[in-house]
Parts: structure tokens; C-alpha cells; sequence
């Protein structure tokens, strides 16, 4: 366990690490001038150059580099452009306001998505099945930003239940499904169709075993069968594909904050590519890839602790 | 002539009495019979043996008694009954209490068997908390009581273990353990040994047959192995396309049969002293008719030697005969007197031109390295003629299908030489000259994933035509194609077929018949008939045969099935841990003096005729590979065991002059007069085949 564990940091670290030469790379092709975004369009050429000679931008390439690299490795992200503010304070309150609604999400839908699966697989080749199936099938290839403005139409603008633009909410648990429920819903229905599908699978798999029919056999009851015997060995690799779909949840935050104008990390991403504001973009997008990297470590360790067959070997 | 009895058993009641037993299968809006008018019964305590071919609804009948049918399955008629209870009437809430407490079964596979997540203590421990109404620690206590019931050691830890952290072996007993919990009235065994090793195999069933004088369970056991059910059952009943077509006291059906069914299941499997250069093997013609067939008359007139008109038209009734003996053939009485095919045995080629075909000189193949490295083959040195089949044994794990895979080039040897008609071999097949890849070829066990679903069996072997024949022109490859498949006994029409259609005979003959495309000189086989049925494997065998004499063809012939390799191989290699412990012509390789652990296999073999004779009990699993014991490698499970020079120093060679050697420290003279003394020891009659051939 001990060595999986070293190698496995030790290849997030290397994926890390050519992360952030790709993303360096690609916020410095950017089209537009990080002056000329900041300053405005009836700025003069020379108060621009002042700027950017300021900011640091002007200089070569691998200098800037090393030096925002050594900066985010030792938690010094720079200040924001447009902000005045250090990156790390701006990205961390963003951070935590996107726990809070991807976290709302994924505690409403996991839990709802395995239980259909489950109820599917359980009634293999019958109509909750077909159901279930066709629902999760359809919800996957309707992107998050049709589904979004959907549910806005309908529950914010026609009906007026819930409000169209949402607040980080109070510790009210009212409060939590007034400000987070419309805008997690795109979020949802995706995962739904993923995590269903795997759950289904997994636990059609585990029903014609061999040892589930051992179980029968043994003359257990019905739900000690499904718990003990079935669940245990199918719900595997379904937690493989839901912190694989965490981190694909993290780019569906983008989409569905900006559209309920939610002051998540996904909103910030977006607003400091598009004003150029590059310490914010760069620290940003770098700490999503950490926590996408910390998650799926997550998974595989816990896979790990759940299959004995791995924890042993390892 | 004895009189129809209107139930093929007596009518008695039984710990189970099945009468009239017909079960379909629904397939798309057609009703296919599996079971037709099967009638048993199993008296308290008794062993009852089910065997026949795969396909004749051996495993139905179990399933129907578990009341664990598919549910396409329909019960047409007929009653199953556990002592009092009708099983065909019980509800769900009836078979849960009945299930796992008064009935219970073992199958095959035990390692699929057991949840992979959950410890064997907590899976055994739930038989006694549901059927016992035992708490949880209660339920434990009593799990590891049951362990050591099953001859397991160091029970309270070996409850905590996972099912892959058992061997096989071990996997087996679990599942015994779990069966035997509640003491069941039946004990249903479904092909329990089969995929184990011959030595784990006579253990599992030593500890059947000692827990059948602790538990008073009534068995059913099923198997396609006629050795096994001779050696576990009373009586046996012979299944034949869904129906019973006779049963008998165990020791008599398979000796004096009276159904030819029964009589060509014997015929198909080598016994003691059948030599492939003498007797010819007898398979059965033809082939089980498809499922859902409807047949009038006897259903095995098709492929019966002696059918007659009355056999056509008439469904045989149960005639029973002589004590507790039934048949459904009119012929009955004339079965014994049916000959043996009179097939022209095969005219041996003549000597060999001398010089080895294939030498393999101190063969290595390590995996992995540092304190990881397994080595899988040791120092390994066998010679092959041309022409000549070299049998290999040895458990699994012993290195067997690695030596094939390094000499035909799929794998990399370590280190060692391989010479190859008088020239060294360069290791990987890849960068063999295509010449050199078309001599040496190779069957594997299971035809289903070596050969492409996708295509026909023309294309496979036209493919393997263009590829490994020197045939040019596109007729010249079909001319060979339609050469090779008469040459395997594939009618023109299999050709056009995809793998999935051809059942497993078939295919195994597609596979041979693309082997031989390109006129090879060696032909490595892994295990090619241990996945048939007996006789399939008759004609695979006997085709084997032919191929080796019609051209020549040497083979090296990997089974674990010694009397398949003593009926076909001239010479033997014994192989243990990644070593050839003993290599000899056949002959003397069966007869003292050998090697111990070739004389534990042999004792291990269960076979249909002759009487028990004790069986020498090999101690433990085979030891781990990566840290084999020191001195001799057998040492650690030796029944021979010497004392310290075993355990220190590696044993010479013991050779005597005529080509058979083998690795011990025991005198020959010694190890022969101590083998011949065990031989003879439990044998009641004393007059043991081998000493037939000897003599």
C-alpha cells in the first residue's frame, strides 16, 4: 500500500508538473495584450508598455516561467491584475463556494443515481429498467448549458419558485436548495447518466455470478443477498467513475456558474481568461488540476481499501 | 430377458426421489425438451453418480433440484421430492429454509464461487446465523469448528482470509465447509474437482469420502469423469440427451454395461494397458442430437452399433435386470458381445533416421526480479526425435505451457540453449525465419479464444494456407485446404462456418487442421483435449495419432491427464517447480523405480478398472515459486522423505543407461523394492496391470 502510494504521487506530480508547461504555454498565446486588457482601449501605447514592463510580461518566456512556478510552489500565486488582491485569497474563497455547490450536487445525486441503477439492474429487461436506462441515456447527451437554461426558463423566469442569479447560501438548510438546487441540476443530470449506467452494470454483472448463486443457494434472504453479497462486489467500480466524473464535474462548473452567476472557481476561470488577468487564470486552472489529481488518488485508494484482493496484494 | 418395469428405479422412498422428471427450456416461441422422463431415487446416506456427455442435462438435474433453474425453464411434469417435501411445489419463502439447511451443492470453480470481498469466516458463519439462529460471535466459533471439519489447519486464522488467499484446493473445502454446515439430508456435487489438479483432486475427494462416515448427507454427484464416480458412488445412472438410459451398481455399469451408450463411454478412454501402437481408440460416432430435436424410437439409435429396425420406431422402456439394474435398450443382453471397431490401427512408421529434432539444453525463464523473481523454468534439458511424442506432466504451476510457449518463441528464455533440427533457435518467434515458424507450431487448450469468431473455419485455414504453406497459386491453396480438413474429419459444409456455430470437437479440429498448414515438424500441444468430452477426445486422439504417423510429426503433448499421456506419448517428462525431475519412455517411467512424486500422480488417477488401491497422500500445496525449498525441490511434501540430505543437497540423477533418469537421492534398488511393496500392499487382488505389461 505503502509503494502504490509513492508511485502514485509520484505520477500526479510529473502529470502536474507537464500541467503547468501546457497551461503556462497557452495563457501566454492568448490573443490580446495584458496591458491593453487592463488599461483599456483609450490608453496610450506608451502607458501599456509601462504596464506590461510592470507586470512582469515583457520578459523571456522560461524566466517567467520559473518564476511563476517557484511562486505557486511556495503558495506565493501573485496578485490579481484587475484586483489588487493576492491570487491565492480570491481563488481559495472561490474554491470553497464551488465545494459547496459541487458538493450539494454530488451528496443529492450519488446516493440517487445508484439507487436507480441498482432498482434497473434488479429488473433487468423490465420497464423501470427500460426506464431508467433511456432517462440516463437522454440526460448525457443533453450538454449542462441546454439543460441550464431549461431549468431557468422554466423554475426561475415562468414559475418564479427559485431565484435566477444564486447567492453562496447561509447554513439554512432551506437556504442550501433555494440558492444551489437550480443551478446544481445541470451538474446532476449529467452525472446521473454515468453513474447509473455503471452502477446498473456492475450490479447485473455481480447477479449472474457464481457466488451470488452461492449465496441463493445458502438460502439467504433476498436483501442479505443484494447488501452483503451483491452491492459490495458491484458498487467497485462505480466509485472509480464517480471521482472520474468529479473531476469532469469541475468543467461543468464553468458552465452552469456562469449561467446563475454563481461566485464559484468555474465563474473565475472564465472571467480572468477573458480579461486576461493571467496570475489568476494560471494559479487557478493549476489548483483545479491539483484537486482533479487529489481526487482521483482518492478513488484509487479507496478502491483499494474496498478490494481485497488489491489492498492484499499491494 | 428381464421384464419393462414402468420406473427406471424401484419404487422407494428415498432421502431424494425424483420420478418422471421432464423439464423444456423456452427459446424463442419453441419449447426444447432437456429432460425427458428422468426417474431416480437416492436412499439415505447413499452416493448416487449422474454421468454422460455435456449437453445431456447432468447440471439440469442438479439446478432442478436446487429448484435454481433458469427462468426459461419450465417444468413439464413429474415430481422432485426430499424426503417428505415436493420440491416442484415449494415457494420461495420454503426454499429459503430448505436451501443451504436440508439441501445443499458444490460446483465447479470454487474460486468463482466465493464473494472475492468477503472473508470465508463471514461466509460460512452465515449458513449457521440464518438456517441456525446462531449470534455472530456463536456463528464464528462454529465456522471455525467447520474448518476443522474440513481439514484445514489454523482455522481462527484462516477465517479472516479472502478467497483468492486460498489455494484451489483450499477454495474446494471452504466450499464443503459451507455445505456440510447444517448437516443437510443432500448434498448435491456438480463436477466438484474438475479444473483442480489430479493431487488436489484425490484430496478433495479422500475428504468426500471421509465426511460421508461423519455427515449421513445422501450425494448426487455429477461428473463426466467415469474413474471418479466409479471411486465416489454406489449406484450411477448414465444421462443420454435428457434421458436415463441405465443405471446400476456402480462397479458393475462400467464394467459389464448394458446400454451402448454406457459401453462407448468406457471404450473412449485409455485404461492401463492400452498403448496408442496397439489399440485403437473407439469414439463414439456422431453427435448428441441438438436440443429441442424430436426423435422417435430409441434417442441414441443414430449412433448406436447394433440398432435395429425396432429401435427406429420404438421408444425403449426401463428393462430391469439382475440386482438394481436397469436399461432402456431392447439389445440389453448383446451389449457385451459388441466388438471393438475394427479401424485399421495406424502402421508406425519405421525407426527414426537418428538425431534429435528438438534439443533444449539448460532451458531458464525468470520473471520479475530481486526478491520478486520467479523462476519458471530451472536448468531445464529434454531431447525430442522426430516423430516421437513426448508427454509432459506435472501440476499446474509446474512450468509445463512456459517450456512450450519459450520453444515455440512466444516467450523469451532467459537463458539455455534450444537447437531445432541441429541448428540453435534464436529465442523470440519473432525473429524466426518464416521457415523455422511454420516448422514448429502449436494447439492450445481452448480453441474458443484462439480462433478468430469472426471468420469461417475456410478462412482460418486458408489464411494458414497462404501464410505457412509453400503452396503459390490460389488453387493450390484451396486444393490444401480442402486436404487439411479431410485430413482432421471436417465435412465440407463445417468449412463455411464461423467458430460459434462448430461445437468443441469441431473446432479443436479446426485448430489441429491449421497447426498442419504448413507441414510442420513439431507440434506442441497444451492440454488439446482437456476441454472435450470423453469421445470427442477419443477422436481428437486418434487423429493426433494418425497425423504422427502419416507425417511424421513430433509432438510435445502437455496434459494432466496421464492416461491420455501414457495411451499417446513414447517418452514422459515429469516437471516440478520449473524443473524436469524425471524423463524416460512411458513404460518405464509408469514402473518403479520413479520418482515419488510421479509414483504420488499416478496413485492419484482415478480410473474405472481396477479396485482402490491406497493412495499416497502428497502433503501440502506446491511451494511458492519465488522462494523454492532448498536440496530437493519435493522435499517439503515427499512421502519418501529421507531426512536432511533431501532438505540440503540437490539430488543426482539417477540414470540407467536406457534413457530414463529422474532427480533423487534414494538408491534405485530401494525406491524400486519400496514402490513395488506399496503397488502391491492395498491391492486385493494382487495381480495389478502393470504387471501385465511387465510380464
Amino acid at each position: 500500500m505503502g509503494r502504490f502510494l509513492v508511485k502514485r504521487l509520484f505520477l500526479a506530480f510529473v502529470t502536474l508538473f507537464c500541467v503547468s508547461i501546457v497551461l503556462f504555454l497557452v495563457a501566454q498565446v492568448m490573443p490580446g495584450d495584458v496591458g491593453r486588457a487592463i488599461l483599456g482601449p483609450y490608453a496610450t501605447e506608451v502607458q501599456v508598455r509601462a504596464l506590461d514592463h510592470q507586470l512582469g510580461v515583457d520578459r523571456p518566456l522560461l524566466e517567467r516561467y520559473s518564476t511563476w512556478l517557484g511562486g505557486f510552489v511556495r503558495g506565493d500565486w501573485g496578485s490579481s491584475f484587475l484586483l489588487h488582491r493576492p491570487v491565492a485569497s480570491i481563488a481559495f474563497d472561490r474554491l470553497y463556494n464551488s465545494l459547496i455547490l459541487g458538493g450539494f450536487a454530488l451528496l443529492l445525486i450519488v446516493p440517487t443515481s445508484i439507487g436507480f441503477g441498482v432498482l434497473a439492474a434488479l429488473n433487468y429487461g423490465k420497464w423501470p429498467d427500460r426506464v431508467i436506462s433511456v432517462a440516463g441515456l437522454s440526460l448525457i447527451a443533453l450538454p449542462e448549458f441546454v439543460t441550464g437554461i431549461m431549468v431557468l426558463v422554466i423554475f426561475a423566469v415562468e414559475l418564479g419558485w427559485l431565484p435566477a442569479s444564486s447567492h453562496v447560501p447561509s447554513f439554512n438548510p432551506i437556504d442550501w436548495f433555494r440558492q444551489l438546487l437550480l443551478p446544481s441540476i445541470p451538474l446532476m443530470f449529467v452525472l446521473f447518466g454515468y453513474i447509473s449506467r455503471m452502477a446498473r452494470t456492475g450490479t447485473i454483472e455481480s447477479l449472474r455470478s457464481n457466488y451470488v448463486r452461492t449465496a441463493i443457494l445458502k438460502g439467504l434472504p433476498r436483501s442479505t443477498v443484494i447488501w452483503q453479497h451483491v452491492l459490495r462486489n458491484s458498487l467497485l467500480p462505480t466509485i472509480t467513475v464517480i471521482s472520474v466524473q468529479t473531476g469532469y464535474l469541475v468543467g461543468g462548473l464553468v458552465v452552469t456558474e456562469t449561467l446563475f452567476n454563481y461566485p464559484g472557481i468555474g465563474k473565475l476561470v472564465l472571467d480572468s481568461a477573458v480579461q486576461h488577468d493571467l496570475p489568476v487564470l494560471q494559479a487557478t486552472v493549476l489548483l483545479v488540476a491539483v484537486l482533479y489529481m487529489a481526487l482521483t488518488l482518492f478513488a484509487d485508494v479507496l478502491y483499494t481499501l474496498l478490494n481485497p484482493r488489491v489492498r492484499l496484494a499491494a | 430377458m428381464s421384464a419393462p418395469h414402468p420406473s427406471a428405479s424401484p419404487p422407494a422412498t428415498g432421502a431424494l426421489a425424483i420420478d418422471h422428471l421432464s423439464i423444456s427450456y423456452l427459446r424463442r416461441d419453441r419449447v426444447l425438451p432437456v429432460l425427458t422422463d428422468v426417474s431416480f431415487h437416492i436412499e439415505p446416506g447413499e452416493a448416487y453418480g449422474l454421468v454422460g456427455e455435456s449437453g445431456c442435462g447432468k447440471t439440469t438435474v442438479a439446478m432442478a433440484v436446487m429448484c435454481y433453474l433458469p427462468t426459461n425453464a419450465r417444468i413439464e411434469g413429474g415430481h422432485i421430492r426430499l424426503r417428505d417435501t415436493d420440491l416442484t411445489r415449494a415457494g420461495e419463502a420454503q426454499l429459503r429454509s430448505l436451501r443451504g439447511n436440508r439441501m445443499a451443492m458444490v460446483y465447479q470453480d470454487a474460486g468463482s464461487a466465493l464473494n472475492p470481498s468477503l472473508t470465508i469466516g463471514r461466509q460460512i458463519a452465515e449458513v449457521y446465523r440464518f438456517h441456525g439462529g446462531l449470534d455472530t460471535t456463536a456463528a464464528m466459533d462454529a465456522a471455525a469448528a467447520m474448518l476443522e471439519t474440513v481439514q484445514i489447519a489454523d482455522s481462527a486464522r484462516m477465517l479472516r482470509r479472502y478467497p483468492h488467499e486460498l489455494s484451489g484446493g483450499q477454495q474446494q473445502r471452504v466450499m464443503f465447509a459451507m455445505a456440510l454446515a447444517t448437516s443437510p439430508d443432500l448434498l448435491v456435487l456438480d463436477e466438484p474437482t474438475t479444473g483442480l489438479d489430479t493431487t488436489v483432486e484425490a484430496e478433495v475427494l479422500d475428504l468426500v469420502a471421509r465426511l460421508r462416515s461423519k455427515f449421513s448427507a445422501s450425494i448426487l454427484f455429477i461428473s463426466h469423469n467415469l474413474g471418479i464416480v466409479t471411486r465416489m458412488c454406489e449406484r450411477v445412472g448414465v444421462l443420454y440427451a435428457g434421458r436415463l438410459i441405465e443405471e446400476g451398481p456402480s462397479r458393475e455399469i462400467f464394467s459389464t454395461p448394458r446400454h451402448p451408450y454406457t459401453l462407448g463411454l468406457t471404450r473412449c478412454v485409455p485404461n492401463r494397458i492400452m498403448r496408442k501402437d496397439a489399440h485403437r481408440l473407439d469414439p463414439i460416432p456422431g453427435s448428441l442430437p441438438p436440443l429441442g430435436l424430436a426423435v422417435q424410437g430409441c434417442v441414441y439409435a443414430p449412433r448406436c452399433p447394433i440398432a435395429r429396425a425396432r429401435c427406429r420406431e420404438e421408444d425403449p422402456p426401463a428393462f430391469v435386470s439382475g440386482e438394481r439394474r436397469v436399461s432402456r435398450c431392447f439389445y440389453h443382453d448383446e451389449v457385451s458381445g459388441i466388438p471393438r471397431s475394427e479401424e485399421a490401427l495406424p502402421a508406425i512408421g519405421g525407426e527414426s533416421a537418428g538425431g534429435d529434432l528438438l534439443r533444449v539444453e539448460h532451458l531458464s525463464k525468470r520473471y520479475g526480479a530481486g526478491t520478486n523473481q520467479v523462476v519458471a523454468l530451472d536448468d531445464v534439458s529434454i531431447e525430442l526425435e522426430a516423430g516421437e511424442i513426448l508427454g509432459l506432466v506435472g501440476e499446474s504451476g509446474s512450468g509445463k505451457s512456459t517450456l512450450a510457449k519459450c520453444v515455440v518463441g512466444l516467450l523469451e528464455a532467459s537463458g539455455g540453449e534450444i537447437d531445432f533440427a541441429g541448428r540453435p533457435l534464436v529465442r523470440l518467434g519473432d525473429w524466426r525465419k518464416p521457415e523455422l515458424r511454420r516448422k514448429l507450431q502449436m494447439v492450445f487448450q481452448n480453441p474458443d479464444t484462439t480462433l478468430n469468431p469472426s471468420h469461417t473455419a475456410r478462412r482460418i485455414l486458408t489464411r494458414a494456407a497462404r501464410l505457412l504453406s509453400t503452396a503459390g497459386s490460389s488453387a493450390d491453396v484451396e486444393r490444401q485446404v480442402t486436404a487439411l480438413a479431410a485430413a482432421v474429419q471436417l465435412r465440407p459444409h463445417h468449412l463455411d462456418l464461423k467458430p460459434s456455430f462448430l461445437s468443441g470437437g469441431l473446432k479443436q479440429r479446426v485448430a489441429i487442421a491449421r497447426a498442419f498448414a504448413g507441414a510442420p515438424a513439431l507440434v506442441l500441444c497444451d492440454e488439446p483435449t482437456s476441454a472435450l468430452d470423453v469421445s470427442v477426445q477419443a477422436t481428437i486422439l486418434n487423429l493426433l495419432v494418425d497425423l504422427q504417423t502419416k507425417e511424421r510429426v513430433a509432438y510435445l503433448f502437455i496434459s494432466h491427464d496421464l492416461g491420455v499421456v501414457r495411451y499417446l506419448a513414447d517418452r514422459i517428462a515429469v516437471m516440478y517447480l520449473g524443473q524436469i525431475i524425471e524423463i524416460g519412455r512411458a513404460e518405464d517411467v509408469f514402473s518403479p523405480p520413479h520418482h515419488p512424486y510421479t509414483e504420488a500422480l499416478l496413485s492419484a488417477m482415478p480410473t474405472i478398472d481396477e479396485s482402490e488401491g491406497a493412495r499416497i497422500k502428497l502433503s501440502g500445496t506446491m511451494p511458492n515459486p519465488a522462494n523454492p525449498p532448498t536440496g530437493c525441490r519435493f522435499h517439503t511434501r515427499c512421502h519418501r522423505f529421507l531426512g536432511e540430505i533431501c532438505r540440503e543437497r540437490e539430488p543426482p540423477w539417477q540414470e540407467d543407461g536406457e534413457g530414463h533418469r529422474y532427480r533423487c537421492h534414494i538408491a534405485p534398488a530401494d525406491l524400486e523394492a519400496a514402490q513395488q511393496e506399496a503397488m502391491s500392499r492395498p491391492a486385493k487382488d494382487g495381480n495389478r496391470p502393470e504387471a501385465e505389461i511387465r510380464a
